[in-house]
Formats: structure tokens, C-alpha cells, sequence
């Protein structure tokens, strides 16, 4: 068993060492071949495709055929000091680069971002930005997938009483009661897990939702929602709030005078109070950064796999050939355990949130 | 490096959905769902352990049934034995007591018929007495009535007599 593992492993990590090594390589041929002739070959840049994939848009792309983008528009609302609100659909800026003094900045510091230009298109001000982006639109209909399921399922609950579970009431009761019991009420203790339930089943499948959706490739799914570090700051945020406000005598005490402790290292010098208030914001971004990191790791890893195909490809047609198979099988392998991925993920993220809540209102003992 | 760079349009658009969602879904989904998941919980508990105690109840029943039975048996066991016994107490009274009277009664009924019997040969004896007292006076009367005939004997007796 653990034999086949590191097989895996390396076989892993030498695709893995391969792939940036070829991309490396592929970076000095290909301004090499810019330089010599520009127009024979579209270069293939491994990073920013990749980048492409699990980053923002104003639009929702769906699919390029013959160089034309088909994309879904999303409405972008601005608002500059200059102009004053400003709302619109992002196809009218695909179709000319600068829209009522708007312009998606191609270079610099707001690189892929709307930013305000004069006549000129000599950079003014970055406005804010409350468009709907394709996260945002995800987002949304997550949202509203998690609150049609959840309340149907509540009024079967209503309906059905003491009958067995039905249908969609019985693929997700099982979850609802892991989280209750195993991830709620194991950690935060039979007196005060009710409290909490609530939020962590919420957090729990708000994640597992957007972690699946992620992997669909196509709309409705596609957005990097877990993937994306403003999401998960935001959830992280919501723990850290809920920690924060329900903590106790008792935990706000082993912050800053914990007992037990020698008062040479509170006073004068107050070391550990110090420490102790640190970790309060470091497990919230703690939080965020491994749902982040995770969730785009395996993103990257997986169109890692599918760029194969276009490196060889671009190198030498019969290579892209020949390394597709493999290339789609890996793919496929890592959208399996990006499945897996989803499911601990959201698990450790409750698990987590629970352990914090737990102590902010563990009693004296 | 834009990854890592938090986005405020995003932020606040993820603060305010997912705010909404969390109010949402534990107002309408999660606060029914966890109560009703609660209460049939209850019920369940609740009629398993009536189910329990009705499981024990019934062995205890049982067991109570066989306890009875067995109870029952020895009572009947004892009650056949005793019956045996005292069958065979009354038989062998009866028949001693019938032993007892049937030699009473032999007894008696042997003395009664010996009395009978001596009764008898007295009465038998007297009446015989009497009876050749009266042949014997009669037999004189006739024997002894003429001269010649008593002539006769006297000499046969004193023939009879002979002095030898």
C-alpha cells in the first residue's frame, strides 16, 4: 500500500519537475522565436493560462471558437468621485477597449482590474468596484442553490415528521447529522453545540458547494470560489466575529493572564499576552489561507496536467499528440482527489471553526 | 502577485451574500431541520426503550410462567406422592384391620361353636341318660314282667357268671 503511494509520488513529482522545466525552456524558445518571426506561431504561456483560469473576470467565459469569446456578460457597477455611479455590461467594454471613461487595465499595478482613463487613456483613478464578477455571479447562485435546497429539505423535514428521511432528505441528512455530531458536537461539548450548529453546517456546505462547483468546468460551475483569497477571508472573518463575540471571562483571561503561566513572562515584558493575542488573528488566517491555498493548489496542479498537452503541442504536434492521453489521464486523477480535496476541506474548515468556538467558550476548570 | 491580493468589490459582495445566507438558511432551514432531526431522535429513543421494557416485561411474564409451572409440577409431583403413600397407608390399615377382624370373628365364631358343641353333647349326653334310663325301665318292665322270663335270666346271668 504505502509502496504504491510513493510510487504515485514520484511519478507525481517528475511530471511535476517536468512540466515547469518544458515551460521554463518554452519561455527563452518562444521570445526566441518572437524575435524572429512573430506572426507564424501564438506563443502558449503556461502561467498565465493557468492564472487566467482561477483568477477574476468581468465576464463569465464560457467557450472561444475561431477567436471569437463567447461569454456570458455580468453587469459592472462603478463608482468614481469624478462620475458618480456608473453601471453597465461588461460586453460593452469587449467590444470597445474604453467604455464611458472605463477600461479593463491591461499592464501594472491593476492589471486585469477596471480602471478610470481620460480622453487620452492616461490612467486617473481606480474606481470602486462593486461589479458582478464571475465570482460574485457564483457566488450568488451558490447562494441561492444552498437556500432553495436547505429550505425544501426543511419543509419535507416539517412534512414528514417522524417518518424515515425521503429523497434529497435522505442524501443529506447524513451529512447534517456528521456535522452536528462528529464536527459540532465532539468538539464544542453537549452543553452549548446547538448554538453553533447552525453557522458550522452553513460554512460547512456553503464550502462543499463552491469547492464541487469549482470543479464543474463549464457555467454554472468554474468560478475559483473557495480558490479565491477574498472568499475565504470573508469566511474566516465570520469564525473570527462569532469567536471573538461569544468568548468568554475565561478565554479572553488565558489571553491576556494566563494561569499557570511564570509572571516574569507577562511582566514587564508582557511575552505571552503577546503571543496569545497574535494567535488570535493568526487562526482565522490560518483558516483562510488553507482553504485558499488547497483549493487553488489543486487547480493549478489540474490545468498543470491539461497544459501538458499544449506544450508538447507547441513544440511538436505529434508530441501534444502523444503526451494527450496521459495528460487527460492525470487531469482526470487529480479532478478525482480535487473531489476528496472538496470534501476534507470543508471538513477541516468546520472542524477548525468548531475548535476555535470550543475555546472561546471553554469554562474554567 | 494578483492571487493573494484580496479584492474589495468581492469582499463586500462575499460579506453581504453570504450574511444573508447564513441568516437564511438558519432561520428557515437549519433551526427546523435540527429540531425536527432532534425530535424524531426523541421518539425513536423513546420507543426503543418502550420496546425494552415491554421486551423485559414479557421475559419477565415468562419467566414468572415457568416459575409457576415448575411450582405447579413439584406441588402435583408432591401431591401424587403423598396420595401414593397414604393409598398405600389405608390399603395396608384396611387389611390389617380386615386381618384383624376376619381372626376376631373366627375367633369368636370358633368359641361359639365349641360352646355350641358342648352344648350340644351335654344336651345329647342327658338326653341319652334320660333316654336309656327310660329304654333301660322299659326294657325291665318287659324282661322283668312274668316269673319265667325272670326265672330265665337269672339263670343265664348266673350261668354267664360261672365261677371260674
Amino acid at each position: 500500500m504505502i509502496k504504491r503511494y510513493l510510487y504515485s509520488i514520484s511519478f507525481f513529482l517528475f511530471f511535476f519537475i517536468i512540466s515547469f522545466t518544458v515551460s521554463g525552456n518554452e519561455k527563452m524558445e518562444e521570445k526566441n522565436q518572437l524575435e524572429e518571426n512573430e506572426h507564424t506561431k501564438k506563443s502558449f504561456n503556461v502561467g498565465e493560462f493557468i492564472f487566467d483560469h482561477i483568477a477574476d473576470h468581468y465576464s463569465w467565459h464560457i467557450f472561444t471558437y475561431k477567436h471569437k469569446h463567447v461569454a456570458i456578460p455580468l453587469p459592472i457597477i462603478l463608482y468614481s468621485q469624478n462620475k458618480g455611479w456608473n453601471i453597465f455590461l461588461s460586453s460593452k467594454l469587449s467590444h470597445d477597449p474604453v467604455y464611458k471613461g472605463f477600461k479593463i487595465d491591461e499592464e501594472g499595478k491593476y492589471k486585469g482590474k477596471i480602471i478610470e482613463v481620460d480622453s487620452e487613456g492616461i490612467f486617473i483613478d481606480r474606481p470602486l468596484d462593486l461589479s458582478v464578477t464571475k465570482n460574485v455571479a457564483a457566488i450568488l447562485i451558490s447562494s441561492i442553490i444552498l437556500v432553495v435546497v436547505f429550505v425544501s429539505v426543511a419543509k419535507t423535514y416539517k412534512r414528514r415528521v417522524d417518518l424515515p428521511p425521503k429523497g434529497l432528505q435522505s442524501l443529506l441528512e447524513p451529512i447534517i447529522i456528521f456535522v452536528r455530531d462528529d464536527i459540532s458536537k465532539s468538539s464544542i461539548g453537549e452543553k452549548n453545540y446547538l448554538k453553533y450548529t447552525p453557522y458550522l453546517l452553513t460554512i460547512f456546505f456553503f464550502i462543499l458547494l463552491n469547492n464541487l462547483m469549482g470543479l464543474i468546468p463549464i457555467f454554472p460551475g468554474g468560478a475559483n470560489i473557495t480558490g479565491n483569497i477574498t472568499v475565504t477571508l470573508a469566511l474566516a472573518l465570520f469564525t473570527f466575529i462569532i469567536t471573538t463575540i461569544t468568548g468568554n471571562k475565561n478565554y479572553w483571561k488565558h489571553i491576556f493572564n494566563a494561569p499557570g503561566i511564570p509572571w516574569w513572562l507577562k511582566a514587564p515584558l508582557p511575552l505571552i499576552p503577546l503571543i496569545e493575542l497574535v494567535s488570535i488573528f493568526i487562526k482565522p488566517f490560518v483558516l483562510m489561507v488553507r482553504l485558499f491555498a488547497n483549493i487553488s493548489a489543486g487547480h493549478i496542479i489540474a490545468l498543470g496536467f491539461f497544459s501538458l498537452i499544449f506544450i508538447f503541442g507547441n513544440m511538436n504536434s505529434f508530441a501534444g499528440f502523444a503526451v494527450s492521453p496521459l495528460s487527460v489521464m492525470f487531469t482526470i486523477f487529480m479532478s478525482i482527489l480535487e473531489l476528496l480535496v472538496a470534501f476534507i476541506q470543508a471538513y477541516v474548515f468546520t472542524f477548525l471553526s468548531a475548535l476555535y468556538f470550543s475555546m472561546a467558550i471553554e469554562e474554567h476548570h | 502577485m494578483e492571487l493573494i491580493k484580496p479584492d474589495l468589490g468581492l469582499l463586500i459582495w462575499m460579506l453581504v451574500s453570504f450574511s444573508v445566507v447564513v441568516f437564511v438558511l438558519i432561520k428557515y432551514a437549519w433551526k427546523p431541520i435540527l429540531k425536527a432531526l432532534k425530535d424524531r431522535e426523541h421518539t425513536i429513543e423513546k420507543r426503543l426503550l418502550a420496546a425494552k421494557k415491554a421486551k423485559e416485561e414479557l421475559a419477565r411474564i415468562e419467566f414468572g410462567n415457568e416459575k409457576i409451572t415448575a411450582l405447579a409440577k413439584i406441588e402435583r409431583d408432591n401431591l401424587i406422592k403423598e396420595a401414593k403413600e397414604i393409598k398405600t397407608k389405608i390399603i395396608e390399615e384396611a387389611r390389617h384391620e380386615a386381618k384383624m377382624e376376619a381372626r376376631k370373628i373366627i375367633e369368636e365364631a370358633r368359641k361359639s361353636v365349641e360352646k355350641e358343641k358342648a352344648d350340644a353333647i351335654n344336651e345329647i349326653k342327658n338326653q341319652i341318660s334320660e333316654l336309656s334310663v327310660i329304654i333301660a325301665q322299659k326294657i325291665l318292665k318287659q324282661e322283668l314282667g312274668n316269673k319265667e322270663t325272670q326265672k330265665k335270666l337269672i339263670s343265664k346271668l348266673i350261668e354267664e357268671i360261672d365261677l371260674n
